[in-house]
């Protein structure tokens, strides 16, 4: 304030107070770092804010809100929040945080499931968990399509989406001791795993989803043979016993192993998702029932006893196809049984193949002709047993050069082949005439005769006994005769004596006569004795 | 109440915040150093209203954080847990463990805010020059001041459990983020309380006195 008056001495002096520092201090730097920090931890909690999904399962036994968490790999990616029952309280619905960045994670074929511990007859799994609890695991889809809701498996994939291979379908008529998790054998080595299985739509045929990890998928080829590997497959049939197994762990649970035929051509690699037979045993893998099968019917009149179908066909000892029907039939005019056996021949294994068709002849006139000009020639069928011990039979086609001509009527459905009756009723006929001649034996006369012959023998063993008892006397006679005081024996040792003498003599005799010869005539001599 | 004293300032005079010792300041110069101990002497604390306010804002903000973060990340089989105070607060209350839950509560929670509302009421009411309840206030600003150290026991707590607890692969815990920002409150609260300097509070009351004083004097 303009100060006009002239200075008085009553007028305050002005009082020297410390300026005030109004300098913006640097201290203020600190509460804005304060600030910067905290508002960049809030920006990354915001950031690091994942998305959430929800997913619906059956239940939520072993899980946890807030402490359950999502599995992926082995990496936690996410928490369960929240757990709730669905509204008409037949489901449980998670809400499910997930971590940052796992947006791309959740598209429409991703799947979540609950890892609990399972022990079923392949693996055990989730041990981990009975100490942490349950969690959840997930595989990641391939899909583009995102999705925040999702549905969870009740059980939990057996191969996930990232481990290396690829999936077959094998289709087979009995799933057998399959099961999801069932090992796969290549070489008696597992290289693969049951994914899952279901029944066709017509209820025929079962679809197994196979996956055979990499590298071994790459010996999977088209003309790749899969077969049930469950077990211990004991056959028995006409060919004897046979016993198959794989692993012991696959005759606990069963399996499927499968190889290539050695095949001197080297295919390529099947594709993913490839259609297989699954065969029941090895055997009928690498023998496989005939493609195109030609049917024939034999007509039987004696027993098939030991014939079942599934025995084979064989052409002089080579198999060519097998039994696929027994029935029965009777004539009511005659009544005559008879049995009408059908069979399936492979066309392959009857040679037609090997023939060089020229062009313009069909296959079928070839086979006709063929099989009429066998038949000329004394083909036919023969029922055989092939095994003494089980009485299991086939039958035999074969040449009887003295079987009574026939020929083949080709109208007919199955065609029939001329039969002639088999071994077994041969040997059959055989045993019955032994039994028959056996028969006419007149057992009871041969009885009373014998019985006759007997009492006879009772007779003539009692006049033997008398017989015997005077032998008896005479032996003790005799004893007596020769016992050494008897009179006799003093008598004979006596004579022996004088025989002895006698000897003596005659000895003396010779002698003198040997020296003298002369005393035959002259006599003795004085001196001499 | 009494009427207030002259201060040592209004007498030209300056206290050694070191040693006690009145001195002059010499002349030319607006504050000198003590001539016992050499201590750097001013009249009253420089800027302190400022820098109260500066650390009081400061921990105002790292407030936040600190309740709102996890300060104790506990792992083990089960899983990893991370718990905010109030968390382990609720944590621990039970029907026998209440008692520590209290102590929890009234030391994390409680006495931190209590500091900062009491240095936010202390500085608002001595820069508008009330004159009004200035003993309340000094002994306010006393107890801020005793209780300042204490409130790192929950930060030595909080690292000696990480430290000591480390039974891998059973068990750990692990300090969580929280914890940083706890602290912070804690150092910045005790170094509003160090910058505010409690001889303004008597300041205006004396200032008035001179003042009317003045008034009779003229």
């Amino acid at each position: 304030m303009p100060d006009r008056d002239p200075p008085r001495s009553t007028v305050p002096e002005s009082r020297n107070v410390p300026k005030k520092r109004t300098r913006l201090s640097l201290v203020w730097f600190i509460p804005i770092l304060a600030a910067v920090v905290g508002a960049w931890v809030a920006v990354t909690r915001v950031l690091s804010e994942g998305p959430k999904i929800t997913i619906t399962m059956k239940t939520a036994e072993g899980l946890e809100a807030g402490k359950t968490k999502i599995h992926y790999n082995g990496v936690d990616i996410g928490t369960v929040q929240t757990i709730v029952l669905s509204e008409d309280h037949q489901h449980v619905i998670m809400t499910v945080e997930m971590a940052p960045k796992t947006e791309e994670f959740l598209v429409e074929d991703t799947k979540f499931w609950v890892v609990r511990p399972r022990i079923s007859g392949a693996n055990i799994s989730g041990l981990g968990t009975l100490i942490s609890g349950a969690y959840i695991g997930m595989e990641i889809g391939s899909s583009k399509e995102d999705r925040r809701e999702f549905v969870g498996l009740e059980i939990p994939p057996v191969i996930t989406g990232e481990t290396p291979g690829r999936f077959f379908i094998l289709k087979t008529k009995d799933l057998g001791s399959l099961d999801t998790g069932t090992p796969i054998y290549f070489r008696r080595l597992q290289v693969g795993q049951v994914a899952s299985y279901a029944l066709d739509k017509d209820g025929k045929d079962l679809t197994v989803k196979a996956f055979v990890q990499a590298p071994y998928d790459q010996y999977v080829n088209p003309d790749t043979r899969f077969w049930h590997a469950s077990g211990i497959d004991v056959s028995l049939s006409a060919s004897g016993l046979t016993v198959q197994t794989q692993s012991v762990l696959s005759i606990l649970i069963g399996g499927i192993a499968f190889e290539t035929a050695p095949n001197v051509m080297v295919l390529p690699p099947a594709d993913e998702n490839a259609v297989f037979t699954l065969y029941s045993n090895r055997t009928e893998a690498f023998n496989p029932p005939p493609v195109n099968p030609q049917t024939y019917q034999l007509v039987f009149k004696d027993s098939v006893r030991g014939l079942t179908a599934g025995a084979p066909v064989e052409f002089r000892g080579i198999p060519i196809g097998e039994v696929s029907d027994i029935s029965a039939q009777i004539d009511l005019k005659t009544f005559q049984f008879s049995v009408p056996v059908t069979i399936k021949l492979d066309p392959r294994r009857l040679g037609v193949k090997l023939l060089d068709l020229g062009p313009g002849v069909d296959l079928e006139t070839m086979r006709r002709k063929l099989i009429d000009a066998m038949i000329a020639h004394g083909v036919r069928a023969e029922l055989r047993t092939g095994n003494l011990l089980t009485g299991a039979a086939y039958v035999s086609l074969d040449f009887f050069p003295g079987a009574p001509p026939a020929t083949i009527d080709w109208s007919q459905n199955p065609v029939q082949l001329p039969t002639v009756g088999g071994q077994l009723e041969a040997t059959e006929a055989t045993v019955e005439n032994i039994i028959k001649k056996l028969d006419k034996v007149p057992f009871q006369e041969i009885g009373v005769n014998l019985q006759k012959a007997i009492a006879q023998l009772n007779e003539t063993l009692l006049a033997a006994q008398g017989t015997l008892t005077s032998a008896h006397t005479t032996m003790n006679n005799a004893n007596l005769l020769t016992e050494p005081n008897s009179a006799q024996v003093q008598q004979v040792g006596t004579t022996l004596q004088e025989v002895s003498r006698a000897a003596r003599s005659v000895r003396v005799l010779a002698d003198y006569l040997e020296r003298h010869p002369d005393a035959l005539i002259k006599g003795k001599s004085g001196e001499a004795k | 109440m009494s009427a207030p004293a002259m201060t040592a300032m209004q007498a030209g005079l300056q206290s050694c915040e070191g040693c006690g010792l009145l001195s002059r300041p010499a002349p030319g110069e607006e504050e000198g150093q003590c001539p016992r101990c050499d201590e750097e002497l001013s009249f009253r604390k420089h800027g302190s209203f400022q820098r109260t306010w500066a650390y009081l804002l400061a921990a105002a903000i790292c407030y936040i954080p600190a309740n709102v973060l996890p300060v104790l990340t506990t792992t083990t089989a089960a899983g990893a847990d991370s718990d905010t105070i109030l968390q382990g607060v609720v944590l621990l209350w039970s029907p026998t463990g209440w008692p520590l839950s209290i102590i929890v509560l009234v030391a994390s929670i409680m006495i931190p805010s209590a500091k900062i509302l009491a240095l936010g009421y202390l500085l608002i009411t001595t820069q508008r020059g009330s004159v009004a309840n200035n003993e309340q206030r000094i002994r306010m600003y006393r107890m801020v001041e005793f209780i300042g150290r204490w409130s790192m026991v929950d930060v030595f707590v909080d690292t000696f459990t990480a430290a000591l607890i480390q039974l891998q692969p059973l068990m750990s815990v692990e300090p969580g983020p929280g914890l940083i920002f706890f602290a912070a409150v804690v150092v910045f609260t005790m170094l509003a309380v160090e910058s505010f300097d409690p001889r303004l509070i008597w300041d205006s009351a004396s200032m008035q006195a001179a003042e009317s004083k003045e008034v009779t004097y003229a």
